[in-house]
């Protein structure tokens, strides 16, 4: 449904770093996140509404402080539908290919003794 | 968006939209059914009132590793069909995740669309660093990927009638 806007969200690495920040330590402010950027507050603040338009992060008021946490389950799910079902063929063609290799080298070793 | 929560930083928060009415997200998380049909694929018992006991039972693989029968006990706290549920949620691994304690699960429901539902599943883990390292998202690891992992498996079953791994 949303595997657009995930891409998107995440074709920029201001926001993939502030994934990162969210990873390191999940649930931080705006001001924190801030100061952990050489960007303006308005600048953060766009990244974040992006980044929460696409569900990979979700915010939850505490008090008076607005929290931001990382949401994995986009990232999961395009995981899932785009990256698992390749590298996996991969990963299996290359366990194919060594097998095939080895049951060709014991064969020639048998031959030859 | 749901109110006030006791977030901190050991809090892990998950949201998840998926293809289904709140009520078949409500079976899929409570009913034994459900249960044996996605993530770690262990029948649960659940009593749908505060105090009730919550269990999720191991399966025969579970138990060949030498877990126990109740692999997670808690108590519940909260059931509102088919909107909300709050339970305690405690492993029962081994002793060192016995000693962690109880932490807090609260599953939110709510239809946002036709035909869509939102699930947000918060756990609160204070004090609890061993489960939270186990329950985080690990994409590399196939099989043992926590609540992205289960959350993303219950949608596909809930909407295909296949698990992801199928």
């Amino acid at each position: 449904m949303n595997d657009d806007r995930v891409f998107k969200a995440l074709a920029d690495s201001t926001r993939r770093y502030l994934l990162d920040l969210l990873f390191a330590r999940n649930g931080q402010t705006l001001t924190e996140l801030e100061s952990q950027l050489e960007m303006t507050r308005f600048g953060v603040m766009k990244h974040l509404r992006v980044l929460e338009a696409a569900g990979i992060i979700v915010t939850r008021w505490s008090g008076r402080e607005k929290l931001h946490f990382l949401n994995p389950v986009p990232i999961r799910l395009i995981h899932n539908r785009w990256i698992h079902k390749y590298a996996e063929h991969q990963v299996s063609a290359l366990a194919d290919l060594k097998a095939e290799l080895e049951a060709k080298a014991c064969r020639q070793t048998r031959k030859r003794a | 968006m749901p109110a006030d929560t006791k977030a901190s930083v050991t809090t892990q928060v998950h949201e998840v939209y998926i293809r289904a009415t709140p009520q078949a997200i409500w079976d899929a998380i409570t009913s034994p059914e459900w249960t044996v049909k996605y993530g770690y694929q262990g029948a649960v018992e659940i009593e749908l009132r505060p105090g009730g006991a919550y269990k999720a039972l191991a399966t025969s693989d579970m138990k060949s590793f030498g877990l126990p029968d109740v692999v997670v006990d808690g108590v519940v706290e909260e059931a509102d069909p088919p909107r909300k549920l709050v339970h305690t949620y405690r492993f029962l691994f081994n002793d060192a995740h016995k000693a962690e304690g109880f932490t807090r699960v609260t599953y939110e429901i709510e239809k946002v669309a036709a035909g869509f539902s939102r699930l947000i599943v918060t756990h609160e883990l204070e004090g609890a660093p061993l489960m939270a390292g186990m329950v985080a998202s690990k994409f590399s690891e196939q099989g043992a990927g926590g609540w992205a992992w289960i959350l993303s498996d219950m949608k596909s079953v809930l909407e295909t009638g296949e698990p992801m791994s199928a």
